[in-house]
């Protein structure tokens, strides 16, 4: 009968032996018999800077890196699950043909309509400064000045 | 009449009780008394009115277009609404226009619904708690609640305090209370982790989540392309099936959208659960798990059982490691799709212009907080060249896993899951905002965002009120396609609970004449 199990399942301190830690703080984990706790390893100061270059978004305090840090920590839960053999899956449609429209063109001709959402504009362009022009290397201190 | 349901007030329209423009009036009405909810961005009273005045004109003809004609929705405001600024709550879209509506919107607005406004949210709906917008957050209407002002025992000088407000839950927390608050009978959520039906619960409303693919994307901003999903919040299973009625179906700018026949989502009136399978997922059963919302889960189960449904535990093996697959997929994704943020085209745009890239880098450091920039920098690690395999890819692999322990229990015979939505009622936002967005997040989304990896759908249904009387609602998750059996048992469930309805009457003051004769005479009958 269900009952007896649902009684034994929902009343059991910790739900049997599967404790789930979700206490993300940290990469803490509770007395479930996770593995040990992964090292927090320091994200070094060069990846930082990559990181800020790539994203175009900078990290601006000591927190934010801090942050990361931890989330790096927490993903790291990962390493114990067993992948051999398994495909990565991209989408849950995977089994399905994307649809694909006719190449026939049936609206557009909204330029204007667009442009009118841009700060900067001239004539039917988008107005950017130049490119080509890398950002400046920031070393660590100024890193973490920005506020 | 604000207080009856979306279909009740149908036939209230049809039959010329009430006309469309009475009843936007007194939305707009009650949206002004509930400000300080801070549950819309946008009141769009101008255009609200104008498609009122439509609608009557319709409705005079016998021309009505269905049943969602002069209704009044909301839509959250990471739906793009044409002429309607669109923020997604942050800096980098205030002022932006969009030029288009989304398809779900369109599908509202050509059934003749009625836009009341944009609703609050988390920024760029990173959150479980919508407190992190721009807009400021959102307050739970349960907050102002007879029924948790009075377990509250409020001291009486203390009664114009409003220090210890509760939140609504996220990242669709503006349009659960807005819901909740009456102010609307249908609003448009998002869900990418849970953000439909985790303030769905904390509010007292449905949130039903559509299986991916079953409802375009196109309009909505994406966070997570793979696990997006247009959420409908209402205040009773029936009206969700209603919107979803209009809501689904391919189209032809969303590929995502499976090209499948729309069934029909007209709900039968379940009698007989005796042929039903009701599967427990065992590992749902965590340490953090309130002890209210575990004795309701436990209660609910029971209810099936004394009704002669088989109720059985069922094993997820990979649960543990949903919500942090989640995490790495999530970041990457938004990673990806915060790159269209340059301030060139539209958005939020700096003053450098010494550079293109100086240009997109302090224009991204203005427009976003600190929730999403951590985000996308997370998820650019994880996109590193040395990351990929180890944390992309992996969790990818992880997410086939998840989505198999789904298949593996739906094939073993089970027809619907039943398990909490969220680890607790409602908190208040001093309690909430004493932990970072991430760690909030993975606890408000851990039983939910499992079914976005696997692309099913799922319901929030509001149960019982907690004994400090807040709204706890419960889950359930169906087979991929099978929206229309999963709620039909949602429905069945909530005829069964019968769950109170909200009373508001005290901060509402004269509005208390709305709700005159519709309490006694509102019911679930279907």
């Amino acid at each position: 009968m269900w009952a007896r199990a649902a009684r034994r399942v929902l009343r059991a301190p910790g739900g049997g032996g599967r404790g789930f830690a979700s206490k993300a703080g940290g990469g803490g984990v509770s007395a479930g018999g996770e593995a040990a706790p992964q090292e927090r390893g320091r994200v070094p100061g060069d990846v930082i800077e990559h990181l800020e270059r790539l994203a175009l978004v900078d990290f601006g305090s000591r927190e934010a890196v801090a942050r990361l840090e931890k989330a790096v920590a927490f993903a790291d839960r990962l390493r114990a699950v067993d992948t051999d053999g398994v495909q990565p899956m991209e989408s849950v449609l995977e089994d399905r043909c994307l649809y694909l429209r006719p190449d026939n063109v049936v609206e557009g001709n909204c330029a204007e309509e667009l442009l009118q959402n841009a700060h900067r504009v001239m004539e039917e362009y988008f107005v950017a400064p130049p490119g080509n022009i890398t950002l400046p290397k920031l070393d660590e201190q100024e890193l973490f000045s920005k506020s | 009449m604000l207080g009856r349901t979306l279909r009740e007030v149908s036939v209230a329209l049809k039959q010329g009780q009430i006309t469309p423009t009475e009843l936007c009036q007194e939305c707009l009405s009650l949206i002004k008394k509930t400000k300080f909810l801070n549950a819309y961005i946008t009141v769009s009273e101008e255009v609200a009115l104008k498609q009122a005045e439509e609608s009557e004109e319709r409705y005079k003809k016998g021309h009505s277009l269905g049943e969602l004609d002069g209704i009044p929705v909301a839509v959250k405001d990471n739906f793009s609404t044409t002429g309607i600024k669109t923020t997604c709550a942050s800096n980098m879209l205030k002022g932006y226009v969009p030029p288009y509506n989304a398809t779900v919107v369109q599908k509202l607005l050509d059934q003749g619904a009625l836009l009341m406004g944009k609703t609050n949210l988390d920024e760029f709906a990173m959150g479980s708690g919508s407190t992190d917008g721009v807009f400021g957050p959102v307050k739970n209407p349960w907050s102002y609640s007879k029924q948790y002002r009075e377990k509250k025992k409020q001291k009486p000088h203390g009664e114009n305090e409003d220090t210890n407000w509760l939140i609504t839950g996220g990242s669709s927390g503006g349009s659960a209370a807005a819901v909740s608050a009456f102010t609307c009978f249908a609003a448009l959520g998002s869900d990418t982790g849970g953000s439909t039906r985790n303030p769905a619960a904390l509010c007292g409303v449905v949130g039903l989540k559509p299986t991916y693919g079953l409802v375009s994307r196109h309009g909505l901003i994406p966070l997570v392309n793979s696990m997006d999903v247009p959420g409908i919040l209402t205040r009773c299973v029936d009206d969700a099936a209603t919107v979803l009625g209009v809501l689904a179906g391919h189209d032809c700018k969303d590929s995502t959208t499976v090209q499948d026949p729309v069934k029909s989502f007209i709900l039968p009136s379940l009698t007989d659960v005796s042929k039903l399978c009701i599967g427990i997922p065992k590992e749902y059963l965590v340490p953090e798990l309130s002890s209210e919302v575990q004795s309701l889960w436990s209660k609910a189960a029971k209810l099936f059982e004394s009704e002669g449904a088989k109720v059985i535990e069922v094993s997820l093996p990979h649960t543990s490691y949903s919500i942090v697959c989640y995490h790495v997929l999530c970041t990457s994704e938004v990673a990806s799709n915060m790159a269209r943020f340059d301030g060139l085209e539209y958005g939020h745009r700096c003053d450098i212009n010494v550079s293109t890239e100086a240009m997109y880098a302090a224009t991204r450091r203005e427009g976003f907080n600190d929730v999403v920039r951590g985000r996308i920098l997370s998820g650019n690690f994880f996109l590193l060249k040395e990351n990929y395999e180890n944390y992309f890819i992996k969790a990818q692999k992880v997410r086939r896993l998840i989505a198999n322990d789904f298949v593996n229990v739906f094939n073993s015979g089970v027809d619907v899951l039943l398990t909490p939505t969220t680890l607790s009622e409602a908190v208040p936002y001093v309690e909430f905002i004493k932990e970072d967005n991430r760690t909030r997040s993975a606890q408000g989304d851990i039983f939910t965002q499992a079914v976005n990896m696997a692309g099913l759908p799922a319901v929030s249904v509001p149960m019982a009120l907690s004994n400090q009387g807040l709204p706890i609602g419960l889950q359930f998750i169906g087979r991929a396609f099978c929206d229309q059996q999963l709620l039909t048992v949602a429905k069945w469930f909530e005829k069964q609970v019968q769950f109170p309805i909200i009373q508001l009457q005290e901060i509402m003051g004269d509005c208390s004449s709305v709700f005159e004769n519709d309490l006694a005479s509102v019911s679930l009958k279907q």
